[in-house]
């Protein structure tokens, strides 16, 4: 098994017809992923083509939903329309809304938010890389990428990977797959302040998959949601987890790149975590080119 | 983004938040005509109009001390209103470079002060994210005109919260509950109910990232105000608020970070000298980090973002190598999707744009690394290979450190 979604997942793409949408739908189809459907308000009947697959577009996503059986949506809407379009999945009960885009204001995400209480529907991000299940081919082909990961610096293992950050999980994962060791789901959460899915909710579901045998947590200064996390694990989780936090240097106040990386308090900092990881029993890396060798020296996989 | 007190009063005013009355000037020659338009008779504040907090304790750069100053005549706010405009003003919140005044603003202080009883009628409020449920929080406090960490650490029994669930917005239960925790009864307690409420209505619609009043004070007549006021906004809500916009001072912002930015680039200053240009904010923030762990010491944040096209990689040469204190520049990139020799391509010909004789060290990692290493390795350039992130970082600080 793996977390959230599985080699044959569907998908629907709501976005498809922009550049961006376009261009990561392709590299979806070619790694082999089932890109089932497009949304466009305004462009149903269209046809998506790519290397022979055509995919057809709807204006709505519940339609796209009914016609193709797709039950997850990769969001790449621009960031005024965005909190409609992940209100739109929750309107279709869509198992799992990702939402790519970045730059979307804090008070749609608040109203977003809000509106996910009491769906089915999950929501992960906004503003974040999205979700690869590695699959069982060359590179890790046949598997489901949603969002902009690069597909084939995976391998399909048992190590669950879960980060706010699009490229320091790409650093975690080429670390992995380069030692041998492959992965069962990488999500990446998105560096917004407000988002759908937390480190914690991520940390429960690879907890509970048989496939994962252990697990790195990647964050950063800001918030405490690595925190609430960490004292989970140390209660909880029965399988063996290495960590590491993004913004040691970082200056106090700034926003750095990610809206959610701003040291608010003294809680918050990269030394307060770390220290927190530690006591949780978190196998911690020490630079950002130890995130394996973290794991690997408490799990020999 | 940040605006002045002086903007975020004017905000507060159109939104029936009620704020003493003031005038902001620029230039000395406005000082008479500005202090003509307000009631001078109970004195008058003057107060430097710069983005950093702690301006009353600040001291300007000739020794002048307080950036902003109770006067009791038109003359004595005259004078000091002269000491401060153009003058550096540094603060706790500054740096030691401290910044330059550019703006006075005059406010009426008629009223102010202590009670008959002698006690300070200071409060706190302020409205902002709470990160932890995602809805906004109203934080309330009987202990105004101090910093509210100081609260927060010494006496947290003393600040209120209220948490406003943005399906229904503030209800009027709650702005009551404000108003019963900071004590207040009768024409005071309406006063403060309102003041919350339209507080609040101001938060919201103007996608505010944190609107903080410090102090909020009942005047000797018995009126709530707004004396100070600090107002952020959410970057990502501008493009609906272009009177907000209007107000942003670029004289408050770094030059580099305002050209960064016009390249899609995020891009913050400090005070180290090993430059770094990265692709992805997380792995630049740990670019930094892991400069400082093998003993160097970073200059900037630089996130080149997903594209990094050959444009935006010579635009980031030509920012860093406008910090004199930069002697070294790591360029970390995780190529994906990106073609690494597309990258080394745009590194070889900002580093031949830009004249480089700096040390510079390349990590490249992704999608066809192989070709663009070997496109770095022939183009004759001194440029040295990181084969990961921890043999990059400490071959640059090696190479800087030894100099």
């Amino acid at each position: 098994m793996s977390i959230l979604v599985k080699e044959d997942t569907r998908i629907l793409v709501q976005g498809i017809t922009g550049d961006f949408g376009a261009r990561h739908a392709r590299l979806s189809l070619d790694y082999g992923s089932q890109v089932v459907a497009g949304v466009t308000p305004g462009k149903g009947g269209q046809v998506f083509e790519h290397a022979g697959k055509k995919v057809p577009i709807f204006n709505t996503v519940a339609e796209a939903a009914k016609q193709t059986g797709a039950t997850v949506s990769a969001i790449f809407v621009p960031p005024p329309f965005a909190a409609d379009a992940i209100l739109e999945c929750f309107d279709a009960d869509l198992d799992l809304a990702v939402a790519i885009t970045e730059g979307i204001p804090v008070r749609d995400m608040v109203r977003a938010k809000r509106a996910m209480a009491g769906r089915r529907t999950r929501l992960i991000g906004p503003n974040c890389p999205g979700l690869v299940t590695p699959g069982r081919g060359d590179k890790s082909s046949g598997g489901c990428r949603i969002g902009i990961a690069p597909g084939y610096i995976h391998r399909r293992g048992n190590v669950g990977v879960v980060s706010r950050s699009g490229t320091l999980t790409y650093e975690a994962v080429w670390q992995l797959t380069c030692r041998g060791k492959g992965q069962s789901t990488c999500v990446g959460i998105g560096g917004d302040p407000v988002n759908g899915t937390s480190h914690l909710d991520v940390i429960k579901l690879f907890n509970d998959d048989p496939e994962t045998e252990a697990i790195i947590m990647i964050g950063e200064i800001g918030g405490n949601a690595e925190v609430e996390a960490a004292r989970w694990i140390k209660a909880h989780c029965k399988k063996p987890v290495a960590g590491f936090i993004a913004g040691a240097t970082a200056p106090a106040g700034r926003r750095m790149g990610h809206a959610g990386a701003v040291i608010g308090g003294a809680e918050d900092t990269a030394a307060a975590k770390i220290k927190i990881f530690q006591e949780c029993g978190i196998s911690v890396a020490a630079t950002p080119s130890d995130m394996a060798d973290a794991l690997l020296r408490i799990w020999k996989g | 983004m940040n605006i002045h007190e002086y903007q975020a009063k004017e905000l507060f005013a159109q939104f029936g938040v009620a704020v003493p009355k003031g005038v902001a000037v620029t230039s000395a020659a406005e000082f008479e005509g500005a202090l003509a338009k307000i009631d001078t008779t109970g004195g008058i504040m003057v107060k430097s109009q710069i983005h950093a907090g702690g301006r009353g304790k600040g001291t300007f750069t000739d020794g002048f001390k307080g950036g902003v100053k109770f006067s009791p005549t038109k003359e004595k706010a005259l004078e000091n209103a002269k000491a401060m405009l153009g003058n550096t003003l540094v603060t706790a919140q500054t740096g030691p470079d401290g910044r330059k005044v550019q703006t006075i603003y005059f406010t009426e202080a008629a009223n102010l002060g202590k009670r008959p009883d002698g006690r300070d009628d200071e409060y706190y409020l302020a409205i902002l994210l709470d990160r932890a449920t995602s809805f906004p929080v109203i934080v309330a406090s009987t202990e105004g005109g101090m910093e509210i960490e100081h609260v927060a650490h010494h006496t947290p029994e003393k600040i209120f919260k209220v948490q406003v669930d943005p399906a229904v917005g503030l209800q009027a239960f709650q702005a009551r509950q404000i108003a019963f925790a900071l004590g207040f009864s009768g024409d005071l307690f309406k006063q403060c109910v309102t003041l919350v409420t339209k507080l609040y209505q101001f938060y919201w619609e103007k996608d505010c990232a944190m609107v903080e009043v410090n102090p909020l004070l009942v005047t000797k007549e018995g009126k709530l105000l707004a004396l100070d006021a600090k107002v952020s906004f959410d970057d990502n809500a501008l493009f609906r608020h272009p009177d907000v916009v209007a107000l942003r001072d670029l004289n408050e912002e770094d030059a580099k970070e305002i050209e960064a930015s016009k390249f899609g680039l995020s891009y913050i200053a400090l005070d180290g000298n090993i430059a770094c240009l990265v692709n992805g904010a997380g792995l630049a923030m740990s670019t930094m980090d892991i400069i400082q762990h093998f003993g160097g010491s970073p200059a900037n944040f630089l996130d080149v973002g997903g594209g990094a096209t050959k444009d935006q990689v010579t635009a980031a040469f030509k920012i860093i190598l406008g910090d004199a204190n930069v002697k070294g520049i790591l360029v970390n990139i995780f190529g994906g999707i990106m073609d690494c020799n597309v990258i080394a391509t745009g590194i070889i010909e900002a580093v031949k744009e830009t004249g480089l004789k700096l040390p510079l060290v390349v990590r490249l990692e992704g999608n066809n690394v192989e070709a663009g290493k070997a496109t770095l390795a022939a183009s004759g350039l001194t440029i040295v290979s990181g084969d990961s992130m921890a043999d990059a970082a400490q071959k640059i600080v090696k190479l800087v450190n030894n100099k």
